[in-house]
């Protein structure tokens, strides 16, 4: 039983890592229609963000996060004006394989500079309470409380403000929304730029939870969140976070039972098995086409 | 013998009735328009037609045959071809193979054949190249046969997916709207082809119409739906009268 | 008539070379090896393309197909076929590993049936992730370590021969009932339906033979490094060819071919650059696509690659169109 908490309690620290990528899959997606494939390396270039601030210039976690967090929505903003925009009314699949080419270029470029794996510094002190055999960190708190804490805020921007608004208007129909005088193209920048400051707080806590960090960390934590998102329901934000701790009760639980070569194997099968079942995810819906 | 009979077919979308006890014969040869006002139910009569939809209740028979629970291409095979509403022709594919794909089913050869280009796959796909160059020739697009059908003029496009329908010796044809967006003229025009095809084809045509000037001039008989249930069959003068048909259209006579 | 001809002259002549070069050492080793290395990356640009260009789905998991590929061809050549006359089994192994790819092929056809797109790309992924993680778990093929003991029995000659043989073969099945029937789909599945095609049929097809030649390809790649291990054909390898794919353009063989040319050609020239080199290739790509969004060669294709009766009519009849014609239909 006690083992069993300390592993939900696992799966809720990774869930919520993967629920934030995800979630800046999912918004790009419901906007723009597009798979931002170079999501998963801003993630990892915004842990390499924290990295370098706590390193060389000692900063605390706080601003260290705040700062990640605004550098990499200006950077997902600058990538989407630069390599995106213009592609916007070009076949899909060239904009998709342009955030490929992007996401190995960030990937490529960090490698540059940092051939080796790093250490991340620890931000600030960690607490572990223990309660009898069950025992608790203050940085699981943290994360899971950050976490939630972020995603309650994007739901409220979705949901209740006027740019939430604009949001989902674009997502229903791109091209009449203009019409109606929504600034798309400043939607859509708002868009990546949450998305990416998203990314930035996961890369961040993802790098205090498991602090060895390297350039190529971001594919693989990237494909998995972008798989929560599809378990999800690819487009829905709500469908993202689902999918996000989902993904980590079915990899932490795995780990549990069997050896860990294992993980993967179960987790995309039963991706593969949800897929034939239900082909938009758990809450997304079919996009009926009309005859 | 009734080439087509629909017998109280009723579609239900959720808990909307998209079609309620909707009933059709179609004799051999048959013009028929179908009308009524937007939203009524026509285009998804042709989708449960084509096999697009399967039918909520109710049965439809092409020639005895069971249509509700073929697949569309089960349907198609057994000589039904359709247009539609807004022209969805294979944009990125020239006007040759538009036309060529329609006869795929058509075509009696199998997969090693075709990946070795031997056997029945080199006279077989002579011969649809001939039938499709004929096809193309007789409907003035044979100079257009290498072109990307996306871009062909729209009424080029139009014409040619009337071609690609014929393309596969359908008995019955089903055109969604085949007057939308053109002038008086071209509809003018469009009229004598209708005809004209129904003569050298042999075919057997249901029309989806709001141009009452075709719809009067080349139907012979008609079919009024409106809220998806029929509300009217008859001859196109009797139509144009019937009352009920009037309420549908201009709304409800309010008294006084 | 005499296209024909002049294609089969070249082939020849083609292969003639290919068996010269090593034979009488024309060219340095490492530019043979990097002609092997092209031959092997046409193969599988070529097969995605059926798939991802000509039918449009976007199936991001071909390095999978090719794994199993160079796994069964490899256990055939080491551990089934016997040793001496290893040359003479070799085009059997890789036949063998080709069968091996289309089988899963198959069992990847199925879910694309009802999914398309986006969702059909998580299914290739998440088959090329499982495909990884089982051949991590088989201790008989090594496990993570990877496997070994192949011969160096890809030749160039060999190479050059499977290149002929899938261009011709995609080539074949594109300009079939069935390869329309792939564009159909991709351009739209529903009226395909409509107009009398069985489109699982189609779909089966372009996945199977899809990735019997990346499974082609897999064999001849085990063969010429001597060495495999899961991580070769990791997610890195098929976003690799499908660069290369898009490099070179959607439902276009000619284009496949440019594409891995150049993708080729330019990572070895920017080899000299050391670690930027992966830098300077994804911008490279990303400025094509900016302005360039088809790829270099999208749609079109080659005319010695057109059934020449096709070609045939479309010369004539686009001549005739030039005269003005007396009688128009008003």
């Amino acid at each position: 039983m006690i083992y069993f908490l300390q592993q939900t309690l696992n799966a809720l620290q990774l869930g919520s890592i993967y629920a934030l990528i995800a979630l800046g899959y999912t918004m790009v997606y419901g906007i723009l229609l597009m798979i931002n494939f170079a999501h998963g390396d801003l993630f990892m270039v915004g842990a390499f963000l924290a990295f370098a601030l706590a390193t060389f210039l000692g900063w605390s976690f706080v601003p260290t996060l705040l700062a990640a967090m605004i550098a990499l929505a200006v950077l997902g903003v600058v990538i989407e004006r630069l390599a995106y925009k213009p592609l916007r009314h070009a076949p899909k699949m060239s904009a998709v394989i342009t955030a490929l080419g992007v996401g190995i270029f960030l990937e490529h470029l960090m490698l540059a500079f940092n051939p080796y794996p790093r250490h991340m510094p620890e931000l600030m002190p960690v607490h572990i309470w223990t309660f009898g055999q069950f025992s608790i960190s203050s940085l699981q708190v943290l994360i899971i409380g950050l976490s939630v804490s972020l995603m309650v805020v994007l739901d409220w921007v979705v949901m209740k403000t006027k740019l939430g608004l604009a949001m989902r208007a674009i997502s229903w129909n791109i091209k009449i929304v203009p019409l109606m005088g929504v600034p798309v193209n400043r939607v859509i920048s708002a868009t990546f730029a949450m998305g990416a400051a998203l990314g930035a707080a996961a890369g961040t806590l993802y790098s205090m939870a498991y602090p060895v960090i390297d350039p190529y960390m971001g594919v693989m934590v990237g494909w998995k969140a972008f798989i929560a998102a599809v378990i999800g329901g690819i487009g829905n934000i709500r469908g993202a976070v689902l999918g996000g701790f989902i993904l980590a009760g079915v990899e932490i639980g795995v780990a549990a039972v069997l050896p860990t070569t294992f993980r993967d194997f179960i987790s995309f099968g039963l991706l593969l098995i949800l897929l034939v079942v239900r082909p938009h995810g758990l809450l997304g819906k079919p996009r009926v086409e009309k005859i | 013998m009734h080439l087509l009979k629909a017998e109280h077919v009723t579609h239900r979308f959720g808990g909307l009735c998209a079609v309620s006890d909707f009933n059709l014969r179609l004799e051999p040869g048959e013009l028929v328009g179908l009308i009524g006002p937007n939203g009524a139910g026509k285009t998804t009569v042709f989708n449960l037609m084509t096999g697009v939809y399967e039918a909520s209740q109710g049965s439809i028979e092409f020639e005895g045959e069971e249509l509700v629970g073929q697949s569309p291409s089960e349907i198609h095979a057994l000589g039904m071809a359709r247009t539609f509403q807004n022209i969805r022709l294979f944009k990125k594919m020239t006007v040759l193979d538009n036309v060529r794909l329609a006869r795929y089913a058509k075509l009696g050869y199998n997969p090693i054949e075709a990946l070795f280009h031997i056997g029945r796959f080199r006279s077989e796909e002579k011969k649809i190249l001939a039938h499709a160059r004929e096809l193309l020739e007789l409907f003035d697009l044979a100079g257009h046969l290498g072109e990307l059908a996306e871009n062909l003029p729209y009424g080029l496009q139009r014409k040619l997916e009337i071609v690609r329908a014929l393309a596969s010796n359908p008995r019955i044809l089903l055109l969604d709207e085949p007057a939308a967006g053109m002038n008086p003229a071209e509809i003018g025009h469009l009229m004598a082809f209708i005809q004209k095809i129904r003569k050298d084809f042999g075919l057997t045509i249901v029309l989806i119409e709001h141009q009452m000037r075709l719809v009067m001039g080349i139907c012979e008989r008609l079919v009024v739906l409106d809220f998806g249930a029929t509300i009217a069959e008859g001859l196109p003068r009797d139509i144009q009268s019937h009352p009920k048909v009037l309420e549908a259209y201009l709304g409800e006579e309010t008294p006084g | 008539m005499n296209m024909r001809w002049t294609i089969g002259v070249g082939l020849l002549a083609g292969f003639g070379l290919c068996w010269a070069i090593p034979h009488y050492e024309w060219l340095d080793p490492y530019v043979q090896l990097v002609l092997m290395y092209l031959g092997i990356n046409i193969i599988l640009t070529a097969s995605l393309n059926l798939v991802n260009g000509y039918m449009g789905e976007f199936s991001v998991g071909h390095a999978g197909f090719m794994a199993v590929g160079a796994y069964v061809a490899s256990i055939l050549t080491v551990l089934v076929f016997p040793e001496e006359g290893s040359a003479y089994y070799f085009p059997l192994a890789i036949m063998g590993g080709g069968l091996g790819a289309a089988a899963t092929g198959l069992i990847v056809s199925i879910p694309s049936f009802r999914a398309r797109g986006d969702y059909l790309a998580i299914v290739t992924l998440a088959f090329n992730m499982i495909v990884k993680s089982v051949l991590e778990n088989l201790e008989v093929v090594g496990g993570p370590r990877g496997f070994m003991g192949m011969e160096q029995l890809t030749t160039l000659p060999w190479v050059y021969v499977w290149v002929v043989i899938t261009i011709w073969i995609l080539r074949n099945l594109v300009y079939s009932k069935y390869g329309r029937g792939m564009a159909a789909i991709r351009e739209d599945e529903i009226v395909c339906d409509l107009c009398g095609v069985h489109t699982r049929r189609v779909k089966i097809s372009a996945f199977l033979v899809s990735a019997f030649f990346a499974g082609v390809a897999g064999g001849l790649y085990a063969h010429l490094l001597q060495f495999i291990n899961p991580r070769m054909f990791d997610i890195l390898k098929s976003t690799e060819v499908l660069i290369m794919l898009y490099l070179g353009g959607m439902a276009s063989l000619g284009g496949s071919m440019i594409g891995a040319t150049i993708y080729t050609v330019v990572m070895e020239v920017l080899r000299a650059q050391g670690g930027f080199r992966m830098v300077l290739m994804p911008l490279l790509l990303i400025f094509l696509m900016l302005f360039r969004p088809r790829g270099i060669f999208g749609l079109k294709e080659f005319s010695w690659l057109i059934p020449w009766r096709d070609l045939l009519l479309m010369r004539q009849l686009r001549t005739r169109k030039e005269v003005p014609r007396a009688s128009a239909e008003g």
